[in-house]
């Protein structure tokens, strides 16, 4: 099993640890995910993400060659930015989604699921081409530190992340650590990545925790603030079998990559995406609130009235911010579009759900 | 008699009478972490031993609560359908799941006392 640089801190921090994606993870800390949930919602949590990947892709046409693997517009992503994206498959189908960010001098930063990362680094060597060299960063760390005190915290520490704003990333030395900072993450809030040097995780990670707005906050908690904040997890609302447009990431396509741009097609599964564009399809990914207080989890089973199967629960659980059980789901739109009770199977129970809009909770993005 | 204890972390206390109310352990809910929604048997329904007669639910996951031995079930603990987090802050107290009158008393030999379940615990 493998561990980040951060390993023996979380167990001095009493962290419940458990396996994902091939390393030792912190699920939760002693104050519990609810609580580490809230905290992040009224104050600031650190996350450690190490193990995340992490990958740098440098060369002459290294924009056009990303471009030539996701469904968006990277060429136009201006210095310093980050973007959403997502490596496709040639059904139009997702491998993984990702974050993108253009460091200039022909160099992206990449920050992919670390499920999937041995997958994406073999997809970019085998697919990329050979102008472009594809190196993974093994010997970085990422910290998330989010919440509405993270800027507070983070302010503190250096007055460089001022000017930043949501989805913009900045080279900043804190405290003599060399550290790519986006003002980005996957609570909803708003809120900070950090990417540094392991052999320096340490060191920051104990500057952030001393303050006393910032608490641990484990991968629990992660799962349902993202759920919360009605952002789609890799193998749940994403998966190689459903377009993006099915998946409802149809804002994650960029107009230009789209028929009729500028730079319409161009990458795998083109053709299917386009034909979702332009033809519409058939389902699409919604929240979903169940009666009651039982939770519907992922593939519990919906069906509308007359007992007919409509769609299927992704990822559900529970919301500590609402106090209630929530969930997201691919569903039928013609079973959303004529009001057709709807019902979750959970254990042989039907549950009424109400079909609703993502997010569940408003998203407190630093837009400037 | 005093409380005893089956491997999947419940405690059993005799109440007399072939009587006993059950709930689960210290252990188990600092396992499961923060419960959100705990679903309870009917007073009436019989329970056989090793039968999952409940469905406690944690932010992160589902979790079975199993028979730790037979009967019928005389009374539930109503109050848990609207404050699971009973059984977190008071797991051998206010926040007991189910009484069940035994019946077969004897199965009562096969659970653990304290110091088993700490050494099993523990291990």
């Amino acid at each position: 099993m493998l561990t980040t640089s951060l390993h023996q801190m979380h167990l001095d921090a009493g962290a419940k640890m458990v396996p994902f994606a091939g390393y030792e993870m912190p699920v939760n800390y002693p104050l519990g995910i609810k609580k580490e949930h809230l905290h992040t919602r009224n104050n600031a949590g650190l996350f450690d993400v190490s193990h995340m990947g992490q990958i740098k892709l440098t060369g002459s046409g290294v924009k056009e060659a990303l471009e030539s693997l996701v469904p968006v517009d990277i060429i136009d992503l201006p210095l310093m930015k980050l973007r959403y994206a997502l490596f496709t498959n040639e059904h139009g189908g997702v491998i993984d989604d990702l974050m993108v960010t253009n460091l200039g001098d022909n160099s992206l930063f990449l920050v992919v699921n670390a499920a999937c990362k041995d997958v994406d680094f073999e997809h970019l060597k085998k697919e990329i081409g050979t102008d472009c060299n594809v190196e993974y960063l093994d010997d970085m760390d990422l910290l998330a530190l989010q919440g509405p005190k993270a800027f507070t915290v983070l302010e503190r520490l250096t007055p460089e992340v001022d000017d930043m704003k949501f989805m913009t990333a900045k080279y900043i030395d804190i405290n003599g650590i060399k550290c790519m900072v986006s003002r980005s993450g996957y609570t909803g809030e708003d809120g900070f990545e950090i990417s540094l040097p392991s052999k320096h995780a340490e060191e920051l990670a104990r500057l952030l925790i001393s303050d006393d707005a910032v608490e641990w906050v484990g991968l629990g908690a992660r799962d349902s603030l993202r759920l919360e904040a009605g952002l789609s997890l890799y193998g749940h609302e994403l998966d190689p079998y459903h377009s993006p447009v099915e998946s409802s990431l149809t804002w994650a396509l960029s107009s230009v990559r789209r028929t009729g741009g500028i730079r319409h097609g161009g990458y795998l599964g083109d053709k299917v995406i386009m034909n979702h564009l332009d033809k519409g399809v058939k389902n699409k990914v919604v929240g979903i609130k169940p009666e009651g207080r039982m939770p519907v989890r992922d593939g519990a089973l919906i069906e509308d009235e007359s007992g007919t199967e409509v769609g299927k629960v992704t990822s559900g659980g529970f919301g500590p911010s609402l106090e209630k059980p929530i969930a997201i789901a691919r569903v039928r739109i013609k079973s959303i579009d004529n009001k057709s009770k709807l019902f979750a199977l959970v254990r042989g129970k039907k549950i009424p759900i109400e079909i609703v809009k993502l997010p569940f909770v408003k998203q407190n993005y630093f837009r400037g | 008699m005093s409380i005893k204890f089956s491997e999947d972390h419940e405690w059993v206390e005799p109440k007399g009478d072939d009587m006993v109310v059950i709930g689960i352990t210290d252990f188990a809910q600092e396992q499961l972490g923060d419960l959100v929604y705990v679903e309870l048997p009917e007073a009436g329904d019989e329970c056989s031993r090793g039968e999952n007669i409940s469905v406690i639910e944690s932010v992160k996951a589902a979790s079975d609560l199993v028979a730790p031995v037979s009967g019928t079930i005389v009374e539930v603990n109503g109050r848990l359908e609207d404050e699971p987090e009973l059984v977190t802050e008071d797991s051998m107290g206010e926040g007991w799941f189910i009484k069940v009158k035994l019946s077969s008393p004897e199965e009562l030999d096969d659970l653990m006392d304290e110091s088993a379940y700490k050494n099993f615990i523990e291990e």
